[in-house]
């Protein structure tokens, strides 16, 4: 029972929760834009530039949380960029996003080469530590990042479910038409959401560079970002599925790991690779059937036309 | 004062220019921010770039050697967002045309599988097979399911990846590369012809040209085409009018599939002659740049592929003669994308004041 041995241990499920806090970050933030009518696939760049943003400022002598504040700040930009274009000029939410994404990634990247030109091994910073003052079992080996993400799932279930900024956020994704009769303004409200996820989405790009790793690297978000979009089909827009989502997927991430390294050759590296691609795709397709998408996702909104 | 944004009646051509215009000086205005902040000097940084991309013959073989897998690429994008599916897997697609003709056209124990004539349209098959199958995928699912395809066809081009991957480790690994990780090399045969002499420029630009004016004249003269125009531009009203929506959907998936795995085959017999990793540093996703820069019209393609190649192929020769990182291209072509998107609205609307004493 070798599988059975991993998931026992410890080890593992401090693993799981690592794995999951990106995307949870992530998957919060596309929630928010979402929950308001707005796609943004800008997310996967915007991870990167949070991510980039984030070591940068800690780099130059801030201290980490100022390294997570910068990294919020970028991703609000951009996510302001993205409302810009969708919500105040209605274009194409695909397009716009996807846009965004290589606009984010090129610029970090090309901010990196500017900075660094010539580095064999990346310059690196001190990450955060592990919380071990906190004295219980697997959260103890986490950073405060991982319990940020964790304190946000209901925080923001209780925004969206109980407060009227929640209640106006919900109605210009479902019904803006009615929004509007009831006086809410339907592009300021989308146009905070927007800016608001993509700040998430910075974060989660910034727990890459300053929690799981101390360096920034090129491909280092890889996907993450477009599996925040398909993960929040999946919790069918609710924090509290959310979570769930995020862990079951880095439950089988961490898995294919263990099982990489348990298993040896018996199948090519990149087969464990794909599992979590694949799993992706598999939830969308199990989900797909009955999810209730926000009534007026990717639909822009114009006052006075239907 | 108040008013509100109305659409114009009809857009002139000059709004369009001017609209061109300004998404130009928005992109070189963005560039010029960028030369700055690395401390290079701005004029001779352009002045760099434009000779690498477009200041000599070898920088137009170059640049065209660059545009052929990005036509392709472009050609996938605009007539699958034509119709409003929205593939984001060419990247995918492209590696697994590229993998389906070495596996067909590649040296079979030193020996290739047949005689070229037989072999070279067998390879253009399998390939564009091998691209239309990744798409139909997605499509289905979009069709059966309603699961979105931007988020399924992202999520493939990382699993290709990976499989192509495991297959240049495994079955098709070359054995004579001394362990690195690239296939068997095409069939000599097979390998596409070059146009100029001494220059990497083949005859896959022929063919690029080609397929780009049978797009144009099948999306505008045919009723297939009218179904993805239609479908495309008001999917209700379309399948009022009866056009046949799930037809017209596997019809536009192995077009677009077919298009971007026929770019990857290309690329192999006319530049690399085998798969490697870093094959193509991402024309997937540029050619969605290039199919929007376009406005999805398959003639207008081949022109945006061109400039584009060019900008990349600039920047790498600028890069070695002013030290201005390469990615600068990239910041470049996506500004361009929202600059021109922005222009082209623009020019549509005008703003007109609310009489006064109204709100």
């Amino acid at each position: 029972m070798e599988v059975l041995d991993i998931v026992l241990a410890a080890p593992f499920w401090v693993a799981v929760l690592r794995i999951a806090t990106p995307l949870l970050l992530g998957t919060l933030g596309v929630l928010l834009c979402e929950r308001a009518g707005v796609l943004n696939l800008g997310i996967e760049g915007i991870m990167v530039a949070g991510a980039f943003a984030g070591w940068l400022a800690v780099f130059a002598g801030l201290p980490l949380w100022g390294g997570v504040a910068v990294a919020a700040v970028t991703g609000a930009a951009f996510g302001a960029l993205h409302a810009g274009l969708t919500v105040g000029l209605a274009l194409s939410q695909h397009v716009s996003g996807l846009g965004i994404t290589m606009l984010a990634t090129a610029l970090s990247y090309y901010g990196y080469r500017v900075g660094f030109p010539k580095v064999d091994t990346p310059p690196t910073i001190t990450p955060f530590a592990e919380m071990h003052g906190l004295g219980l079992p697997v959260l103890a080996q986490q950073t405060p990042l991982t319990l940020l993400a964790l304190l946000l799932v209901p925080l923001l279930a209780w925004f969206l479910d109980r407060t009227p900024a929640g209640l106006a956020l919900r109605m210009v994704g479902e019904n803006p038409q009615a929004a509007e009769g009831q006086g809410v303004s339907v592009g300021l409200v989308r146009s905070l959401a927007v800016v608001a996820g993509s700040a998430l989405m910075g974060v989660a790009g910034s727990f890459l560079t300053l929690a799981a790793f101390n360096a920034f690297f090129f491909n280092m978000v890889n996907g993450r970002g477009w599996i925040c979009v398909a993960l929040v089909v999946f919790a069918s827009w609710r924090p509290g599925k959310a979570l769930l989502g995020a862990l079951l997927f880095a439950f089988f991430d961490a898995l294919q790991l263990r099982l990489q390294q348990a298993g040896g050759a018996a199948l090519p590296y990149q087969v464990y690779l794909m599992l979590p691609y694949l799993l992706s795709i598999l939830a969308l397709v199990v989900v797909a059937r009955r999810a209730s998408y926000p009534q007026a996702l990717m639909k822009p909104y114009r006052r006075g036309e239907r | 004062m108040t008013g509100r944004l109305e659409r114009r009646p009809e857009v002139s051509a000059a709004a369009l220019a001017l609209a061109s215009l300004a998404a130009v000086a928005m992109t070189l205005l963005v560039g010029t921010v960028l030369v700055l902040w690395a401390g290079a000097p701005v004029a001779a940084t352009y002045a760099a770039l434009f000779a690498g991309g477009f200041g000599s013959v070898f920088a137009w073989t170059e640049t065209l050697t660059r545009a052929v897998p990005l036509m392709f690429t472009g050609l996938a994008a605009a007539v699958a967002f034509r119709a409003r599916l929205y593939n984001i897997g060419a990247e995918g697609q492209l590696y697994a045309g590229a993998m389906a003709a070495v596996a067909l056209g590649g040296l079979h124990g030193g020996e290739p599988l047949g005689p070229p004539w037989l072999l070279w349209p067998a390879m253009l098959l399998a390939a564009a097979l091998a691209g239309a199958l990744l798409l139909l995928g997605p499509a289905w699912l979009k069709a059966q399911a309603g699961v979105d395809e931007v988020v399924t066809t992202l999520l493939l081009n990382f699993i290709v990846l990976l499989g192509v991957s495991a297959l240049l480790d495994g079955p098709m690994k070359d054995p004579t590369a001394m362990g690195w990780p690239q296939s068997v090399a095409l069939a000599g045969e097979l390998e596409l012809s070059r146009l100029i002499e001494g220059a990497r420029l083949h005859s896959g630009l022929l063919l690029a040209l080609l397929l780009a004016v049978a797009l144009w004249l099948l999306i505008t003269y045919t009723v297939p085409g009218f179904d993805i125009r239609a479908s495309g531009a008001n999917p209700r009203a379309a399948r009022f009018a009866g056009v046949p929506a799930g037809r017209t959907l596997v019809l536009v998936a192995c077009l677009s599939g077919a298009l971007a795995g026929v770019g990857g085959a290309v690329e192999v017999a006319g530049r690399t002659g085998y798969v490697t990793m870093d094959m193509s540093p991402g024309y997937g996703y540029t050619g969605i740049v290039i199919a929007m820069l376009a406005g999805q019209h398959p003639l207008a393609v081949v022109l945006a592929a061109v400039f584009v190649a060019g900008v990349l192929v600039g920047a790498d020769a600028m890069s070695r003669v002013v030290g201005v990182p390469t990615y600068i291209a990239e910041v470049m072509v996506a500004t361009a994308l929202i600059a021109v998107l922005v222009a082209t609205l623009a020019a549509q609307y005008r703003w007109r004041v609310d009489p006064a004493g109204q709100a």
